[in-house]
């Protein structure tokens, strides 16, 4: 044994017993997958038990980017902390953002005005589809589909060209601000938008046609390592996961938040909880995304795009010639940042993966004294051994793909 | 969310089960917490399943430094029905860290026990598989606790390790 499984050696290997066959020698191989591997969708490392070419059993290894993130966040004040929470998931990092707002605003009790929930809501739809394109690319990528990846992320660029427009950054944007957004959205913004919001529903029916009926699709992911709606809620599964078994839980629906509950959408639901409910979950997901986004747009109210309470939100520059209150209270917050009430509060959303929950315990003083994300793909993620158990390793590709964890965000 | 009314008499109900089992309860931004006795945490989670809470959304750890007793463990339950949220919090001393695991109810308990072993200490008895999930199998201390220092951890320079010095701080 060498030292480097000393090491882990509480990991046991094949804990599954032989199937006994009655002519042929038949052997139990223990195949290490990853944690450098294109289609693990990041580092993640798995230990798979094989019978010939089916899976036995199969242990997830993971912790290969845990950055401390939730560590670091305690040593900054809340505005700080943002750009560090944002990178937990890094495809879903306006969710990300609003998460740990959502809680903080909650422990502050400041309400959030109309116009930026309204910008809050346009940006995250943006990042849902952000999301579910990086998904759909990488997951055909993984079941032998090249041109889809191209196609996905040119549409991609769009949305990440608009986020630079409302930001100045493509990805990580700190545009979400406890309060508020930080900034409204510039002249030209909204023409780029709409054109993205008419193009992106004629792409998915691209997409579609591409995938839909395509027969390599239909054998790789129809009836494909289906898991019950009763087994996945057990495991605690959220988002496209459990929607693809016939549950119609989403958050957005089941508990507004945001004014969610001003949108005319849909939540698509599954019926087998196959692979292949898995992927036409997530491309009508991207439709009724687009529909909110529209929606959004069209009713954006006016107002003001953060709060107006100078205790929490930065004071207008021009303020800071003129008032001396606004320049002492600008000079503290970017100094100390603000302090927030002693408390503790939960702060779920629906993210493009499922539940993302933050919490944040505050001591009364300006920094947290913990930040956590209860991150949908580090609890999906306990799904991959019973849904591949008994397939095909090859098939085991595809549920990881279909499972689209986001290892950013599992090790955090 | 339970009102503070509502909150109280499912405390009432819980306690007239076992007296000992809920400490306490909170009612802050309109989310209600009950405070459990860390012994009672398995029965109690299973009672309030019974009422409908049945999904655990989330486990997770915090340090309550300086207070005693100082490690946390709080279980967001989700009634998916009644579209309602709960808060079940404990709290054990460093000394004896020991809750009993609620993974055999709740297998989606698992990753995230061993999360808040691996990050706090806190040990789950009856967790089927406790080890360190995202840190190093062989690290030494509980790195989410607060008097674990940020920057604590050595790092070995390719520079260090050409010298034959060891880890600097």
């Amino acid at each position: 044994m060498s030292t480097y499984r000393e090491m882990e050696e509480s990991i046991t290997m094949a804990p599954v017993e032989r199937l006994e066959s009655d002519d042929q020698e038949q052997e139990l191989l223990t195949l290490n997958m990853g944690p450098h591997h294109p289609a693990t969708h990041g580092v993640l490392r798995l230990l798979v038990t094989l019978d010939g070419e089916v899976v036995r059993d199969l242990k997830p290894i993971i912790g290969y980017v845990h950055t401390g993130i939730e560590k670091t966040a305690e040593d900054k004040s809340y505005w700080k902390a943002i750009p560090v929470v944002e990178r937990m998931d890094y495809l879903a990092y306006y969710f990300n953002a609003y998460a740990f707002c959502g809680a903080t605003e909650t422990l502050l009790g400041v309400d959030v005005p109309p116009r930026a929930q309204y910008l809050r809501v346009i940006h995250m739809e943006l990042n849902r589809i952000m999301s579910h394109l990086v998904w759909l690319g990488t997951s055909a990528l993984d079941l032998g589909a090249m041109s889809m990846f191209w196609y996905c992320f040119r549409e991609r660029e769009t949305i990440l060209d608009l986020f630079e427009q409302s930001s100045g950054q493509r990805m990580h944007t700190r545009y979400f601000q406890v309060g508020g957004v930080i900034e409204d959205i510039p002249h030209g913004f909204e023409e780029k938008l709409r054109q993205f919001t008419a193009l992106m529903p004629k792409r998915v029916g691209q997409y579609r046609d591409l995938l839909h009926r395509n027969e390599i699709v239909l054998q790789r992911l129809r009836g494909v390592c289906p898991l019950s709606e009763e087994k996945l809620l057990e495991l605690g599964i959220t988002g496209p996961l459990l929607r693809a078994a016939g549950n119609p839980w989403d958050l957005r629906k089941a508990m507004p938040y945001c004014s969610y509950g001003d949108f005319d959408f849909k939540i698509p639901v599954g019926t087998q909880g196959d692979n292949y409910d898995r992927y036409a979950v997530r491309m009508a997901e991207m439709e009724q995304s687009v529909r909110i986004i529209d929606q959004a747009m069209d009713g954006l109210p006016e107002g003001p795009f953060i709060t107006t309470d100078r205790k929490v939100a930065l004071p207008p520059r021009h303020e800071l010639a003129t008032s001396m209150e606004a320049l002492i209270h600008h000079f503290k917050l970017v100094t100390e940042g603000f302090r927030v009430p002693p408390g503790e509060v939960y702060f779920p959303i629906e993210s493009p993966r499922g539940e993302l929950g933050c919490f944040v315990r505050s001591d009364g003083s300006s920094k947290p004294a913990r930040v956590h994300m209860r991150d949908p793909s580090f609890v999906n993620l306990q799904a991959t051994a019973p849904m591949t158990e008994g397939s095909y390793i090859a098939d085991l590709i595809a549920t990881l793909a279909m499972l689209d964890p986001v290892l950013g965000g599992i090790d955090r | 969310m339970p009102d503070a009314t509502g909150l109280e008499l499912l405390a009432q109900d819980l306690r007239e089960a076992d007296a000992e089992s809920v400490l306490d309860t909170l009612h802050f931004r309109d989310r209600g917490t009950l405070i459990v006795h860390p012994p009672a945490i398995r029965a109690t989670l299973l009672r309030l399943r019974a009422k409908g809470y049945r999904a655990l959304m989330s486990v997770h750890g915090v340090d309550y430094y300086p207070e005693e007793p100082r490690l946390g463990v709080h279980y967001e339950l989700l009634d998916m029905s009644a579209l309602d949220r709960l808060t079940v919090k404990l709290r054990v001393h460093t000394d004896a860290p020991v809750v009993e695991s609620v993974t055999p109810d709740w297998p989606t308990a698992d990753h995230q026990e061993r999360e808040v072993y691996d990050m706090f200490g806190v040990v789950f008895e009856g967790h089927h598989d406790l080890r360190r999930i995202l840190m190093p199998e062989d690290y030494e201390g509980h790195p989410q606790r607060r008097d674990f220092p940020v920057g604590g951890e050595p790092i070995l320079f390719t520079f260090n390790e050409a010298q034959g010095t060891a880890y600097t701080q």
